[in-house]
């Protein structure tokens, strides 16, 4: 251990460091002079005095401590200061925190800290690659995960609209409210929306998921014609634009409806329901048949024969010997088909009349009619509720790796 | 084993859920009632839904679908499954269904309630019956909202301050469509308010509107759902902006927002119902007692408890009372009130339906630009 360069602890030099602060930081106030809505010649001004009293307040941490705890406390506070002298409580706690990130990343430049844990024998560029892809990566997962994350604090907002009031920045309670959870539990049209996204999604998915089993099933034999044709039919709804599949099966079940209920005599409600839980189970179906395919690959078909040979009939050894074996599958594919239904809205537009509001159309038109934060309210529940479906799948497709043995443990 | 359980349980789950829609669903009793959401459809619902409901028994559905009604009710009719049985639509867009043959001929003497004094309902409405197929409901403005604290000392007190980019700089919000705006752009390119519609109906003074609103493109949020400004001067994005004058009601006076209204040159239009053709006779008998119901002077004067609209019978105006929750007297807050339609535009149905489609196409064509 004692051959990393870490442990040496010989500081590069100075002006290394001082430069990489001065250009970061130059880098860091032209953007936020920018998006402050500042001109050039203000930027300059901005990016200049950022600069030299950052390469200054580097010089001062460096040549006054030796390791990098005091110099983050001492930075911390500082930044605390600042903080309080500009916003609040909640300038504070963001000037904490860049004071210790601004302290840590000084002292890491400077005592070569990035290169612990590398290899002794990468050349510069190596190891600028080996960080500049992680910040990649990072950016990446950040523009994917912070609009879902936004949503979040602004859905306990106390107001009435889709912003991050002042109360709210310096974390005042009142700023805060739970009126927006209310309003989605005790208003008619929320709940009336909510309970037939729990009529539909359900009864689409077993539809889904039994069709969509047999399907993958059949098309896993290898003396079935036409497989990939077949497949690709199969698979179409996931492919073709879904305005496009919309348009299509609003004149269809039209007709259909009207059969139903002029010729059969159904109840209104009942074939709004038949229509839009068969559009939904056709949105579905695709999930379910490739999660199911690709479990089949690692399924012994020897086993089938061995079953038969036992004399058990097709019907026996499916629900006996294939089906538990390919249950992780099946009930990923489920997962998949019970979101596809449960977060569609556009399907539902054309096809269902007001009679079938699902949650998803609820919010579309609160966000055209009414920019309420309900929405919002409604939008975090949906994304828990996401994140635990999600979660299971992962868990069931990490057992099912392990029964197949494709990883240890 | 235990899949087939699962299925069974899962099948009688879905049996169960289904089962109540199935029995309870009497279609004899509902009534699909398409609006434009929001705080409207709130007034609505607290006004003519709630005690219709209750003296009926009948079932009110939702459907905040106005905003795309025409072409809605184009792919239903051509589907030959028309699902609405009431829709809340704009008059030009009544007009334009009426045209189409897709909403029915109302007459005014036998289908909708005279007023208490015995006026009739046609004399009640008065000029106001824009279209046979047309129950008028409200007088609502576009007009503007402005933040109090983005604007400097002298707020905006004048239509053409919205074309003042010196005086007032910063991000203005109109509407995505070149209805209100051209006229807006000529009366504050000095043509006078009597000549608007006859410059704008020439191709030289369409382009002279749009280059007006040149001057302040770079400015424009424009907006396309009744809320979105609302929301523009809540989060400061902008610091003034058109929309309904009622979004602008309860964004001053039920959210306590720092803006105020400026009323000139605000532009009067109608809302009211129509009834779809293609319903079978008994639903179209429900609608029609409805449409009698909701447009009895009470009912329009009811509605005006909860939003700043004006109701469009004569005989509803004295009845206008207070706000239902916040006790403030609604009448200083209608577009209607003398100190607010000091200058006031009527939206030019005529005009509009015939110049619509050519003005819409070059106004499209120049924000693209």
């Amino acid at each position: 251990m004692a051959n990393k360069i870490s442990d040496i602890a010989v500081p590069v030099s100075l002006p290394f460091t001082l430069s990489l602060v001065g250009l970061i930081v130059a880098a860091i106030s032209f953007v936020a002079g920018r998006s402050a809505g500042l001109g050039y010649n203000e930027v300059f001004i901005t990016v200049l005095v950022g600069a030299v009293l950052a390469v200054g307040f580097a010089y001062a941490l460096v040549s006054l401590f030796d390791t990098h705890r005091p110099a983050m406390i001492v930075s911390a506070l500082l930044g605390a200061l600042i903080g309080l002298s500009l916003g609040s409580l909640g300038g504070a706690v963001f000037g904490v925190i860049f004071g210790i990130i601004a302290a840590f990343m000084v002292f890491w430049v400077h005592y070569r800290q990035y290169r612990s844990g590398l290899p002794t024998y990468l050349s510069s560029n190596q190891v600028l690659w080996h960080y500049g892809f992680r910040v990649i990566c990072g950016a990446i997962f950040v523009f994917l995960i912070t609009p879902i994350l936004v949503v979040i604090p602004l859905s306990f907002n106390a107001q009435d609209f889709f912003t991050f009031t002042p109360e709210m920045l310096r974390f005042d309670p009142a700023g805060y409210s739970l009126k927006h959870y209310q309003d989605f539990f005790t208003n008619n049209e929320w709940q009336r929306s909510f309970k037939n996204s729990l009529i539909i999604a359900p009864i689409a998915t077993v539809i889904s998921v039994s069709l969509g089993t047999l399907a993958a099933i059949g098309l896993s034999q290898s003396h079935v014609p036409a497989r990939r044709a077949i497949m690709a039919i199969l698979i179409s709804p996931m492919i073709v634009p879904l305005i496009i599949s919309a348009t299509g099966m609003f004149f269809f079940y039209s007709d259909i409806g009207r059969f139903l209920e002029g010729t059969l005599g159904w109840n209104k409600n009942f074939v709004g329901y038949f229509k839009v839980v068969l559009a939904h189970s056709v949105l579905g179906i695709p999930f379910v048949i490739i999660t199911v395919t690709a479990t089949l690959v690692g399924f012994d078909r020897s086993l089938t024969r061995a079953a038969a040979n036992m004399g058990a009939g097709p019907v026996t050894t499916f629900f006996k010997v294939q089906m538990p074996l390919i249950l992780p599958g099946v009930i990923s594919g489920g997962l998949f088909a019970f979101i596809t239904s449960f977060d569609e809205v556009v399907v539902v537009l054309f096809i269902g009349s007001a009679g079938q509001k699902t949650l998803p159309w609820q919010m579309f038109t609160g966000l055209r009619e009414q920019i309420s934060p309900t929405i919002l309210a409604v939008a975090t529940i949906l994304v828990a509720i996401s994140i635990v479906l999600l979660t299971v799948v992962e868990l069931l497709r990490r057992r099912s790796e392990r029964l197949r043995g494709l990883s240890p443990g | 084993m235990s899949f087939t359980k699962t299925l069974l349980v899962s099948t009688a789950v879905a049996a169960m859920a289904v089962g109540p829609a199935f029995a309870d669903g009497h279609m004899a009793n509902e009534l699909t009632i398409v609006s434009w959401g929001g705080a409207y459809s709130k007034s609505q619902k607290l006004a003519y839904h709630d005690p219709y409901a209750a003296n009926t028994g009948i079932t009110i559905i939702n459907d905040d679908s106005s905003a795309e009604a025409v072409a809605k009710l184009r792919a239903m009719n051509e589907a030959n499954n028309v699902t609405w049985d009431v829709v809340d639509a704009e008059a030009a867009d009544a007009i334009r269904l009426c045209d189409e043959g897709l909403a029915m001929e109302i007459d005014p003497d036998t289908m909708l309630a005279a007023a208490p004094d015995g006026t009739s309902a046609r004399d009640d409405f008065g000029a106001l019956l824009v279209s046979e197929c047309f129950i008028p409901q409200i007088v609502y403005s576009t007009t503007f909202g402005y933040r109090t604290d983005l604007v400097g000392d002298t707020p905006p007190s004048k239509i053409c301050d919205v074309f003042d980019l010196e005086a007032y700089p910063g991000k203005r919000s109109l509407e995505k469509r070149p209805i209100n705006n051209m006229e807006w752009a000529l009366l504050c390119d000095g043509v006078a308010k009597d000549a608007v519609y006859d410059v704008l109906a020439t191709p030289e003074g369409q382009d002279q509107a749009l280059a007006k609103l040149g001057t302040i493109k770079d400015s424009v949020i424009w907006w396309s759902a009744g809320a979105d400004t609302p929301q523009l001067l809540a989060d400061g994005e902008v610091i003034m902006g058109s929309t309904y004058n009622g979004r602008l009601f309860s964004l001053i006076v039920e959210q306590n927002q720092p803006v105020a209204m400026m009323w000139d040159a605000q532009v009067f239009s109608l809302d009211g119902w129509i009834i779809p053709t293609g319903l079978s006779p008994e639903r179209q008998a429900r609608a029609l007692d409805y449409i009698m119901f909701a447009t009895d002077t009470q009912r329009l004067a009811d509605q005006s408890k909860y939003i700043s609209y004006g109701p469009a019978r004569a005989s509803s105006a004295p009845l206008v009372g207070k706000h239902a929750e916040l006790g403030i007297d609604m009448a200083p807050h209608m577009p209607t009130d003398p100190n607010n339609a000091k200058n006031t535009f009527l939206y030019n149905l005529e005009f509009w339906a015939d110049y619509r489609d050519d003005i819409d196409a070059k106004f499209q064509a120049w924000l693209a630009k």
